[in-house]
């Protein structure tokens, strides 16, 4: 007997599978993917009493149509989305996040959009069945690693989904807001030195606005021209996740999950770790500003961010 | 050695190794990047994700809930670094057919050097690289030093699309694209052999840092033919 599967209805516009990243990598140009809004992923896992670090759909704006075939299963949306869910005699019921749902054979999860954010995810209790590669399962379609020969889903594919008995899990819920403010706090990059004064203090007194060109590889931003007195290249380095670079038009970018792992733009600042997810969530035209804070200060930030998301994975298991 | 540790962000080291691009330096990077992913390998230091060496610069990311920037720093700067353990060391060969549908910017290559397409060719297959770094896209190597007499910048508009397998030249560069990419280096020509194997887990980049490269030029029947 063949194991449950969803049936790509309609595949949205990114929609893939990701966990927690591919590690150790990056110096052959293999980048870490991973969900992108890691709290939000280990918060659907918790929802269906997964491992937190097994593989979920995640998806961006908006989302896939799935049909479940071949058995029944439990899942969670995390995000901040509208969906609903398709009953066997069409009626529509309008789903909630953060809780878990029980889906049975023929129904339909409809994730229509987001709301006010880029990212949303769908785990199902179990996991799904997938073939890992360098010990993950995420998609990087960029290099064409992991599931589905790394690319994002197309209409009438199939996610296979583990067998397993459907436990009669008792209704779990999270009490959770995505963060609505829009500071991102920073430390000064490597290159910080090579901006004029004048382009220091716009940096982190006026807003930038999040431009249409956003990916999960980088969000180009928009807003006064940053000036580089000493070189708009450097020596080709490594770069991270939450590097903000500034090519020579001046205009910052800072990188994300399928960043590229090697490039020669100076790095005027870097997200510090805590603002990582809230960072990916931005959707064009939101209007952003950075703050500057201290390695000391980041470090306690994570902390605090590492508590926080401890706090509601206890609330749910 | 190292010249200078600092933080990139609060998840990462950032160790200089000096403003030049040369071998000597390069070497050096290699040397800690090999002796640290051993270390890392043998569990003896917790906490490292990755590590990034470039021409002169070694970026280590680490998970700040195992280790943070004092803490690695000082480990860093306590290693006891063996000099040239010539682990890769590899010679590559690299055929490559510069045709004119394949070699897309000999026209304005032959006006910038004032030389003709031949005597590029000449400069570019008369000698050995040495392989800096690979990264960017995946198994994408970074491969020097250009004769003098080739070096030019990037294209001032890069391409929206350069074919895979396009061998390209920027200052005293050559480089692979191991995929279809964005980019703005100078393609010379192309090379059928797979320089990144996806499938081969164990080890996918043909080309590491520290490896040779030697380029060698064939036809377009050789190209068409050639069987990996």
């Amino acid at each position: 007997m063949t194991n449950p599967y969803f049936e790509i209805l309609r595949p949205g516009i990114n929609t893939t599978i990701q966990d927690s990243g591919r590690n150790y990598l990056y110096h052959i140009g293999i980048t870490v993917s991973g969900a992108i809004d890691q709290r939000n992923y280990k918060l659907a896992n918790c929802l269906v009493n997964n491992k937190l670090n097994e593989a979920i759909i995640e998806f961006a704006y908006q989302g896939p149509l799935l049909r479940l075939n071949n058995g029944n299963i439990n899942f969670a949306i995390t995000g901040d989305i509208f969906f609903n869910i398709i009953k066997n005699n069409s009626e529509v019921v309008e789903g909630k996040c953060y809780q878990n749902y029980i889906l049975k054979e023929g129904e339909q999860i409809d994730i229509i959009s987001t709301k006010k954010s880029a990212y949303g995810y769908l785990a199902i209790s179990g996991g799904f069945q997938l073939k890992e590669t360098w010990k993950s399962y995420s998609i990087n379609t960029k290099a064409q690693i992991g599931p589905n020969n790394g690319k994002k889903y197309s209409v009438n594919e199939k996610i296979f989904i583990k067998n397993s008995i459907l436990k009669n899990s008792k209704n779990k819920k999270i009490n959770y807001k995505n963060p609505l403010n829009n500071i991102i706090r920073v430390l000064k990059g490597t290159n910080f030195d090579y901006f004029s004064k004048e382009a220091k203090d716009i940096f982190f007194n006026q807003s930038y606005s999040v431009t249409r060109m956003v990916d999960r590889m980088g969000m180009r931003l928009e807003g006064s021209n940053l000036e580089n007195i000493v070189n708009t290249n450097i020596k080709s380095e490594g770069l991270i996740r939450g590097v903000i670079q500034v090519p020579a038009d001046g205009k910052p970018i800072i990188l994300l999950s399928d960043h590229g792992t090697i490039g020669g733009y100076p790095k005027i600042a870097v997200v510090i770790s805590a603002d990582l997810d809230k960072v990916a969530q931005f959707t064009p035209g939101t209007t952003i500003q950075f703050k500057e804070v201290n390695l000391d200060e980041a470090e306690k930030l994570f902390k605090d961010y590492t508590i926080e998301t401890d706090n509601y994975l206890n609330e749910c298991s | 050695m190292i010249k200078n540790i600092s933080n990139l962000g609060d998840a990462a080291i950032y160790c200089d190794f000096g403003s030049d691009v040369n071998e000597v330096i390069n070497s050096n990077v290699t040397d800690y990047f090999n002796h640290i992913t051993d270390l890392v390998k043998q569990e003896k230091i917790l906490g490292i994700t990755n590590l990034t060496p470039s021409y002169n610069k070694l970026i280590i990311s680490f998970d700040l809930s195992v280790i943070d920037f004092l803490k690695l720093k000082k480990i860093i700067e306590n290693l006891d670094i063996k000099k040239h353990i010539k682990k890769n060391n590899q010679k590559i060969k690299i055929p490559v057919c510069c045709d004119d549908e394949y070699g897309l910017d000999f026209e304005r290559l032959s006006n910038k050097f004032n030389l003709s397409k031949d005597e590029i060719l000449d400069f570019f297959f008369d000698k050995e690289y040495f392989c800096y770094m690979t990264g960017f896209i995946a198994g994408m190597p970074f491969l020097g030093d250009l004769d003098k007499k080739i070096r030019i910048n990037r294209l001032d508009t890069p391409r929206v699309k350069v074919p895979e397998g396009s061998v390209g030249i920027t200052e005293q560069f050559a480089n692979i694209y191991t995929f279809e990419s964005p980019g703005g280096w100078n393609i010379i020509g192309n090379t059928p052999k797979k320089v990144f194997h996806k499938l081969n887990l164990l080890d996918p980049a043909l080309i590491k840092p520290g490896d040779k490269v030697i380029f060698y030029q064939i036809s377009k029947e050789e190209y068409l033919e050639f069987n990996d």
